[in-house]
C-alpha cells in the first residue's frame, strides 16, 4: 500500500537540503583554493578553548597590558573576571586592578572618549561582545594582519578591516610587516607579508599571544558559557530519562488501541 | 476512565504496571518540575549588581570628633556613624531606668555590639538610621539637657515623625511609640580610622 | 453526570456546585473523542501550547529586570545575560522559544495542508489558526526590537518603512507607527507595552477561541474521514478513543522529545549557527550603520525573499501581503470532494510538493543577498507558491481522486 507520508519526507528533506548545506557551510569557514604561495588569511582560525585556564588568565593579562589602555570592557567585573578565571585577590589588586578603581567595579578605560576621538577619528570600541559581533576568527585575524601602510594616519593598514583607526598597537610583539599585494585581473589581491623589524616575540609566541586574546575576549563575550555547558549535560540526560519513561507510559497505555 | 477492560488483543490490562510506569513517570516530571523552578525562583535573589553596590562600605573616621555623625548608606540602609565623648559613654549606665529595653534583648545588633554602649568602641558608634517605628530618620540631639528636649535629656536622637527618643547608644526610650533599639548593622575596623561598614571582621578592638 | 457530581462530598463538592470544573474536565478530556490515528503531525498543536507557556513564563521574568528605553535596553539585557542568577538561561529560553515556536507553527499548519484540515466543518478554526499566525508574527517582530541591537533597530526601520507603500496615507502611517521621524525610543517603549500585554492577551485569547472551535467539529485525522459519526453499540466512536489518557499519554511523551531537543539547543547552541541570535545584534543600534548583510530571521524570510524578488516597492509590499493572507482564503480555494493528501491525485501532489519547495526555497534565499541567481530563484520560488493558491480551484477540481475508505487506516 502506499505511504504518502514517506514522499512527503522526501520533499521535506529536499528542501532543507540547502540548509543542511548552508550550516555545513558556516562551520568550515570559507576554504577558497589559494593560489600557489599565497596566505590564505581567511581561513586562519582562533580555535581557543574556554577550558584552558592558563591561557585565559594570559589571555587577561595581555587585555589588561596591551589594551585596556585604549578599550574598556565595560560590562565585565574585575571580581567576575578573577573569580571565573581563578585569579587570586592578591594578583587581582596589584596586576589588573588600576589605582582608584575597586574590584567591583566594572573594568573601564583610562582613555576619555573625547580625546581619542580627536587622535584617531573614532572611539575605541568596548571589546565585551566584540567575538559575539564579529566572531573569534575574525578577532584572531584581526590582530594579526596589520600591516605598514605609510600614507594612512597611524602608519598601518589592516587585512580584515581595512582602514582601521587603530595604530598597530601589538607591533612591539608581533614584528612590523609589509604586505605584498598581486594584481590579479583589475584587483589587486593579498598574497603575502614580508617581515621588516622583528618583534620580541617569535611567530610561535606571538600566535599565543594573540589566541590567548581572543580566548579571554571570547569568555567575556559570554561568561557563562561554561557553566551552560556543564549544566546542559545533567538536563538533556534527565529529559532523555524522562521521555523514556513516558514512551514506556505511552506504549502501555496504547496497548489498548493498537 | 475508559470502560476497555482489555486491550485490543483480549489480554488483560495490566493496571499494576500502569500504576507503575505513571507514578514514576509522574515523579520524574515532578523532579523536573522543581529542578526547572530554580532558575527562575533564583533569579530574584539580589543580582550580581545588587551584591556589588551592597558591598561593605569603607570609612575613613580620622577626622571624626565627638559630637559628630557621619552619614552612609549601606544595602540601601541610611547607617550613623557617631562620635562620641566619654564622659557622655560612661553615663549611659544611668539612663537605664527611663529604657524599654536597657539591656538590649529585643533588638537586633551583632553579638560585639550587644553591651552597655552597644558598639565596638566607645568612641564610635555606628547604628542604622531607621526609626524602628515605621522607619523615619532619626535627628541628632546630642547635647544632653536640650531646652526642647528638657533638662533630663540625656543626649541621643529624636525622631521627628512620631516622637521617638534614643539615647546615645540608640536605646529607646519609655513612652516613645518605637517598640526597640536602633539596630546595629555588622561592622568592623580595618585599623585604627578605617571602619568597615557591613563586615563583621575579626573581633579588632579599638581604645575602649 | 452533572448531578453526580453535584452530590459529592467535601470541598470538591463544594466547589463544583458553584463552578462546573469536573463535568467541564470530563466533557473536554474523558467524553471528547479523538481518532485513533494520529500520526507524527499530530503533537505540534500541543507543542505550540507548550512553548507558548515557555514564551510567557521566560518572558514574564525577563520583564522583571529588563529596562526600556534607547540608552538602557541593550545594558540591561547584557545585565540579564551577566549579573542576574540564571538571567542567562531566561534569555536564552526565550530566544530559542521564539524561533521554536515558528518551527512547531509551521509544522502545524503543514498537517492542516496535507490532511484538508482548513476544509468544512472546519473553516473557522482555520482562520482563528491564520489569526494567531499573524499574531505571532507581529509579537515575534516587537519582541526582537526590544534588545535594541543593530539589526532591532534595523528590522524595524526597515519593517515600518513597508506601511510607507500605502497609498496616499503611507508617510504619515509610518511616522505614526514610529512615534517620532526615524526609529527612537518612542517606537522602543510602545513596542515593549504591545509585545509584553497587548498581543500575549490577544494570542491567549484566539488560542482559546481555538480550541473551542477544535471541540465543537472535532479534530480532523490523516485520512481526512468523518469517521466520528460511525458509532458503536455503546454510542461510542468506532474510530475514537478518548482523550484521555490515551492522547494526554502520547502528547507528554511528545514534549519530551520536544524538550530534550530544545535544551539541546540552548544549552548547546543558543545561537543555532546565527540563525536564532544574530552576530550583528550583539552591536547596539546605530543609525548610521546598516548591517551586513542585513536579513530578517528565518521565520520570515520566505516573506522577506518574495519582498524582494519583486522590483517594485509598492507593489512588493502588496505581493507580500497577499501571500501572507492566501492562506485565510484555502477552505474555499480548494474544491477537491477529499481532505487527506492520501487520497489526492498526482496533480494536486505535484502542486504540493512544489509548494513545499517553493517554501522552503525561499526561506533559505531570504537569508542569502539579493544578487546574481538568488534573484531569479526567489522570482521562481514566488510563482511556484502562488501558483499553489491561485490554480487552486481548477486544480483540485479535476485532481483524480482516490476512493477514501470508510473506517481510519493506521500508516505504520
Amino acid at each position: 500500500m502506499r505511504k504518502p507520508a514517506s514522499s512527503t519526507t522526501w520533499i521535506l528533506l529536499l528542501g532543507l537540503a540547502p540548509w543542511a548545506a548552508m550550516a555545513a557551510d558556516s562551520t568550515t569557514g570559507q576554504a577558497a583554493a589559494a593560489p600557489h604561495g599565497r596566505v590564505d588569511w581567511e581561513s586562519w582560525h582562533a580555535h581557543n578553548s574556554l577550558k584552558d585556564l592558563a591561557s585565559l588568565q594570559r589571555g587577561a593579562r595581555n587585555f589588561m597590558n596591551y589594551c585596556n589602555g585604549c578599550h574598556a570592557l565595560k560590562y565585565e567585573r574585575y571580581q567576575r573576571m578573577a573569580n571565573d578565571l581563578h585569579i587570586p585577590a592578591a594578583a587581582l589588586e596589584k596586576d589588573l586592578v588600576p589605582p582608584g578603581s575597586h574590584p567591583l567595579d566594572y573594568i573601564t578605560t583610562a582613555m576619555p572618549a573625547a580625546d581619542a576621538f580627536n587622535w584617531f577619528g573614532k572611539v575605541p570600541p568596548d571589546l565585551s561582545l566584540i567575538t559575539r559581533s564579529k566572531g573569534s576568527d575574525y578577532v584572531y585575524r584581526f590582530l594579526k594582519a596589520f600591516y605598514v601602510e605609510p600614507s594612512t594616519v597611524t602608519g598601518s593598514n589592516n587585512l580584515a578591516y581595512p582602514s582601521t583607526a587603530m595604530p598597530a598597537v601589538l607591533s612591539e610583539l608581533g614584528g612590523v610587516n609589509e604586505a605584498v599585494f598581486r594584481q590579479v585581473k583589475d584587483a589587486k589581491e593579498f598574497d603575502h607579508f614580508v617581515n621588516l623589524v622583528r618583534g620580541s616575540m617569535t611567530d610561535a609566541q606571538f600566535d599565543d599571544f594573540v589566541r590567548d586574546t581572543v580566548n579571554f575576549l571570547d569568555y567575556v563575550g559570554e561568561p557563562a558559557q561554561l557553566e551552560r555547558q556543564t549544566m546542559g549535560i545533567w538536563v538533556v540526560l534527565f529529559l532523555v530519562l524522562l521521555t523514556w519513561l513516558a514512551w514506556l507510559l505511552k506504549k502501555e497505555y496504547w496497548k489498548d488501541v493498537h | 476512565m475508559t470502560d476497555i477492560g482489555a486491550d485490543a488483543y483480549g489480554t488483560a490490562i495490566d493496571q499494576s504496571r500502569r500504576k507503575f510506569l505513571t507514578l514514576a513517570t509522574s515523579a520524574t516530571a515532578a523532579v523536573g518540575v522543581v529542578f526547572a523552578a530554580v532558575p527562575f525562583i533564583e533569579s530574584w535573589q539580589p543580582s550580581e549588581r545588587a551584591r556589588a553596590l551592597g558591598a561593605p562600605v569603607v570609612l575613613d573616621i580620622s577626622k571624626l570628633e565627638a559630637g559628630q555623625m557621619i552619614t552612609v548608606i549601606w544595602r540601601e540602609q541610611v547607617i550613623y556613624v557617631v562620635g562620641r565623648a566619654q564622659g557622655l559613654v560612661d553615663k549611659l549606665a544611668k539612663n537605664d531606668g527611663e529604657l524599654k529595653d536597657a539591656k538590649s534583648e529585643q533588638s537586633i545588633q551583632p553579638p560585639y555590639a550587644h553591651n552597655e554602649m552597644r558598639s565596638r568602641r566607645a568612641d564610635v558608634l555606628v547604628l542604622i538610621g531607621i526609626c524602628t517605628h515605621l522607619g523615619c530618620l532619626p535627628r541628632q540631639f546630642f547635647a544632653p539637657g536640650d531646652p526642647v528636649l528638657g533638662a533630663s535629656w540625656p543626649g541621643g536622637f529624636l525622631c521627628p515623625c512620631h516622637g521617638s527618643r534614643f539615647d546615645l547608644a540608640g536605646r529607646v526610650l519609655i513612652g516613645s511609640p518605637a517598640p526597640t533599639n536602633l539596630s546595629i548593622p555588622p561592622y568592623s575596623y580595618k585599623d585604627q580610622h578605617t571602619l568597615v561598614i557591613g563586615l563583621d571582621g575579626p573581633q579588632a578592638q579599638g581604645a575602649a | 453526570m452533572a448531578n453526580e457530581v453535584a452530590q459529592k462530598p467535601g470541598l470538591w463538592g463544594w466547589i463544583n456546585r458553584r463552578l462546573p470544573v469536573e463535568t467541564f474536565m470530563s466533557s473536554q478530556l474523558l467524553e471528547y473523542y479523538a481518532q485513533k490515528n494520529f500520526n507524527f503531525w499530530y503533537f505540534f498543536g500541543s507543542l505550540a501550547l507548550l512553548v507558548l507557556v515557555i514564551q510567557l513564563l521566560s518572558g514574564i521574568f525577563l520583564a522583571m529586570f529588563y529596562k526600556v528605553g534607547a540608552a538602557s535596553s541593550f545594558d540591561s539585557v547584557e545585565f540579564i545575560m551577566r549579573e542576574v542568577n540564571y538571567g542567562w538561561l531566561l534569555r536564552y529560553l526565550h530566544s530559542t522559544g521564539a524561533s521554536a515556536f515558528f518551527l512547531v507553527i509551521y509544522l502545524h499548519m503543514y498537517r492542516g495542508l496535507m490532511y484538508g484540515s482548513y476544509k468544512a466543518p472546519r473553516e473557522l478554526l482555520w482562520l482563528f489558526g491564520m489569526m494567531i499566525y499573524l499574531s505571532l508574527m507581529a509579537e515575534a517582530f516587537m519582541g526582537y526590537v526590544l534588545p535594541w541591537g543593530n539589526m532591532s533597530f534595523w528590522a524595524a526601520t526597515v519593517i515600518i518603512n513597508l506601511f510607507g507603500a500605502v497609498p496616499v496615507v503611507g508617510p504619515t502611517l509610518v511616522e505614526w507607527i514610529r512615534g517620532d521621524y526615524g526609529v527612537a525610543d518612542a517606537t522602543l517603549n510602545r513596542f515593549f507595552s504591545l509585545h509584553v500585554a497587548a498581543l500575549p492577551m490577544v494570542l491567549l485569547v484566539l488560542v482559546g477561541l481555538h480550541v473551542v472551535a477544535l471541540h465543537e467539529t472535532g479534530s480532523n485525522n490523516p485520512d481526512g474521514i468523518e469517521s466520528k459519526q460511525k458509532k458503536s453499540a455503546q454510542g461510542l466512536p468506532l474510530d475514537g478513543i478518548p482523550f484521555h489518557p490515551y492522547y494526554t499519554v502520547k502528547d507528554i511523551f511528545g514534549a519530551g522529545v520536544f524538550l530534550t531537543l530544545f535544551a539541546a539547543v540552548v544549552f548547546f547552541v543558543p545561537t543555532f549557527a546565527d540563525l536564532f541570535l544574530e552576530k550583528a545584534n550583539f552591536e547596539p543600534a546605530d543609525p548610521l550603520s546598516t548591517p551586513d548583510p542585513i536579513s530578517p530571521s528565518w521565520y520570515f524570510t520566505p516573506y522577506y525573499a518574495i519582498l524582494r524578488s519583486v522590483p517594485n516597492k509598492g507593489l512588493g509590499a502588496v505581493i507580500v501581503l497577499v501571500a501572507v493572507l492566501a492562506f485565510f482564503f484555502l477552505p474555499w480555494l480548494d474544491r477537491s470532494p477529499v481532505r487527506s493528501i492520501r487520497y489526492r491525485g498526482w496533480i494536486f501532489r505535484t502542486f504540493f510538493a512544489l509548494f513545499t519547495l517553493s517554501f522552503l526555497g525561499l526561506m533559505y534565499l531570504g537569508l542569502q543577498p539579493a544578487e546574481g541567481i538568488y534573484v531569479t530563484l526567489s522570482r521562481v520560488g514566488c510563482v511556484l507558491y502562488f501558483a499553489f493558491f491561485i490554480l487552486m480551484p481548477f486544480y483540485s477540481r479535476i485532481d483524480p481522486v482516490k476512493p477514501v475508505p470508510d473506517r481510519v487506516t493506521f500508516h505504520a
